[in-house]
């Protein structure tokens, strides 16, 4: 079976005063119902404009994009990225949904988050607003909502943070659709707050035999909930794989750089933390060669200097671990272990 | 939200009582002696003292004050036998310029400002947000060009101009008839002469107001817009024009609700320039005219107290409506 979306060779890009923004570049990945694959990239990195793209919610006057995302329908397979607007629009809310990243801002003030949910479902549903209100209820009640027969008459600024995220969640999931987007989901939330709404996530995805892409910048988050993971760095994805292999045998040297940067529990007391050094580089005038060179320790290592000439290639250097990097499987093990601490 | 109004309802009447307490002390307090006014030149002291006493005039100032309030409720009488004046509830007093109960001068002049107000407001909204949003909606396109050049005219054009050159325009192609103009004509019996009768002063002061609300709408719905719940809102899958509707514009225009309620109430204290300009009986007229013509305390005391009144009502009436739109002003 094809897997639900499949998204080939992606490129957004901006037209800006100082030049062209290259935010995301020649991005392929694809998601299975009932997979959850990570986009996982600091700040800039291009995750949300990748998914913004796929969801059609770029401007296309202000943003040019190309490549492709293919739906893969009941009715037949649509390219977001080609299809007409509103087909698009069509398919939003009931065939691919998305929650953000603040959902202290993300539902509007003035209407009870009941109205909100019911004009997502009657959307797509026949049915009088009682009926919405209805499904609303039981949304709210599935999310994990206390009271929520009374709450949904309540108004967003009435919800803490993580309450507001589940809203969003249960309005995003009233018409079932087949892929959710979570663009950080638990990123404005409270530590504890945040694994209760992964576990969330975790658990509306096997009831409604999702496909679920997780962005993120926080490697922590990621480890229990995903399949699979991306790792993005300046516009493209650097290294993709199984989500244990990326914990234990990174491949590149950037997401070996990030799991250095987390803090670990089994770690050795009074052993700092190792920052990754340096910015990364401006989306408008990138680098020649590797985006990562400059910030990367083992650059030297390639011989001729083909970091700075060549742009390394998303190879497939184990079978479904894919990296974009010059060194060798050899040199990446002896990387691994001089970065230490990953067995 | 009952508790709420209750609490504003309080504090409006509060505010109200506070206000007249002001005005009515200002105007004691001016070195003007009405009665010296009453009579012209040559006039005698025993005239004089007859004439403050029929005004009223001869007690404190807070006795003026108790018999203004109880006027109020209760109407009032001024002098007594043959020259005996009744002025019923509301009195608001006797003009002795006039010969006539303030009532009845306001009673007048009010519906010519409501009518020139209402007109003119409703223009000026349907012209400033709808140029506003379609300025934000072709943001930087000739539509957003073109707004601009309208507000910059609207605001930098004061009435005065904009009055007298409209008015001589409407002259010259015989849309006014100066005669007839300024007579009184009720929507209710002759809508079409009413209408007739208000349109080019209505014009006058939308184009004053519409500008404001030109740049003060798009700047409303262009911030809006970039809102993460108008993003959220698109992620649903609604089109764009309910969310427009629904979405952009109930946030984007609620602020406009309190500069509105508040533009109208200082309309409905009378247009002194359009009214002057356009030769209409209302409440602006009437107290330039009792201001500079004839000092006439009573009027002037009344239509101030008014003109304040329409603002401190016209403020709860917006606040209520903000209430009502924004949940999260609703509190206990």
């Amino acid at each position: 079976m094809k897997p639900f979306l499949e998204v080939k060779n992606l490129s957004v890009s901006f037209p800006t005063q100082d030049g062209l923004v290259k935010a995301s570049n020649d991005i392929s990945f694809s998601v299975a119902r009932g997979e959850t694959l990570a986009v996982v990239g600091e700040s800039g990195s291009g995750k949300s404009v990748t998914t913004l793209a796929v969801m059609g919610l770029h401007n296309r006057n202000a943003a040019n994009i190309s490549g492709q995302a293919i739906l893969n329908l009941e009715t037949g397979p649509v390219d977001t990225i080609s299809a007409n607007p509103e087909v698009v629009r069509k398919l939003r809310g009931k065939s691919m949904a998305m929650i953000f990243q603040d959902p202290m801002s993300a539902l509007h003030p003035y209407y009870s988050i009941g109205d909100q949910i019911a004009e997502a479902w009657g959307l797509y549903n026949e049915g009088s607003k009682a009926d919405g209100l209805k499904r609303a209820v039981e949304m709210l009640d599935l999310v994990g909502i206390p009271g929520a027969s009374k709450r949904v008459k309540e108004f967003p600024h009435q919800f803490s943070g993580g309450m507001r995220q589940r809203v969003m969640i249960a309005m995003a999931l009233v018409n079932n659709p087949s892929l959710l987007i979570a663009d950080e989901p638990t990123t404005a939330l409270d530590v504890t707050v945040q694994s209760q709404i992964l576990k969330l996530l975790k658990d509306m995805q096997e009831e409604f035999n999702m496909a679920v892409i997780l962005i993120t910048h926080d490697l922590g988050v990621v480890a229990e909930v995903a399949d699979r993971a991306c790792v993005m760095y300046a516009g493209k994805i650097v290294e993709q794989s199984a989500i244990d292999d990326i914990y234990y045998m990174p491949d590149h040297p950037y997401t070996i750089g990030l799991l250095n940067s987390i803090p670990r529990v089994d770690q050795l007391e009074g052993k700092r933390l190792q920052a990754i050094p340096g910015q990364p580089p401006s989306l408008i005038s990138l680098p020649r060669g590797c985006s990562f060179r400059s910030r990367c320790t083992y650059s030297e290592l390639v011989p001729n200097n083909k970091c700075a000439t060549d742009v390394p290639n998303l190879d497939e250097k184990i079978s479904g671990h894919f990296s974009r990097c010059h060194l060798t499987e050899a040199q990446l093990v002896k990387a691994r272990s001089s970065a230490g601490g990953q067995a | 939200m009952f508790k709420f109004i209750a609490k504003r309802l309080t504090a409006t009447v509060l505010v109200v009582t506070l206000v007249s307490m002001s005005v009515f002390l200002i105007f004691a307090f001016l070195p003007m002696d009405p009665a010296r006014l009453t009579c012209g030149k040559g006039c005698s002291v025993p005239v004089i003292e007859a004439n403050r006493h029929r005004l009223g005039l001869d007690v404190p100032v807070q006795v003026q004050y108790g018999r203004f309030i109880k006027g109020l409720f209760l109407g009032r009488e001024y002098g007594d036998g043959a020259a005996k004046i009744e002025c019923s509830a509301p009195a608001f007093g006797y003009s002795f310029n006039k010969h006539e109960c303030v009532t009845t001068l306001i009673k007048s002049a009010l519906p010519v400002t409501f009518s020139l107000a209402i007109g003119a407001f409703i223009l000026w909204l349907s012209l400033g947000i709808s140029l506003g949003v379609l300025a934000a909606r072709r943001q930087g396109k000739w539509q957003d060009r073109a707004s601009t050049v309208f507000v910059l005219v609207g605001i930098s054009l004061p009435t005065f101009i904009s009055g007298i050159l409209i008015y001589l325009v409407a002259l010259r192609l015989n849309l006014i008839n100066p005669i007839e103009a300024g007579r009184w004509v009720s929507p209710f019996t002759n809508p079409i002469g009413w209408v007739k009768n208000f349109y080019l002063p209505w014009i006058v002061l939308a184009l004053a107001f519409a500008a404001t609300y030109t740049r003060f709408t798009r700047s409303n719905v262009i911030e809006t817009s970039s809102e993460d719940y108008i993003r959220t809102a698109r992620a649903k899958g609604l089109s764009e024009k309910v969310i427009l509707r629904k979405h952009t514009l109930r946030a984007a225009l609620a602020p406009i609700v309190t500069i509105a309620g508040l533009d109208f109430a200082g309309l409905l204290g009378g247009a002194i320039i359009t009214e002057q300009i356009f030769n209409l009986p209302g409440l602006g007229r009437l107290s330039l005219r009792a201001v500079l013509i004839d000092y006439d305390l009573p009027v002037i005391v009344s239509t101030t107290i008014l003109a304040a009144t329409f603002v401190v009502v016209m403020n709860l009436v917006v606040d209520i409506l903000y209430a009502y739109i924004d949940p999260r002003v609703r509190v206990g």
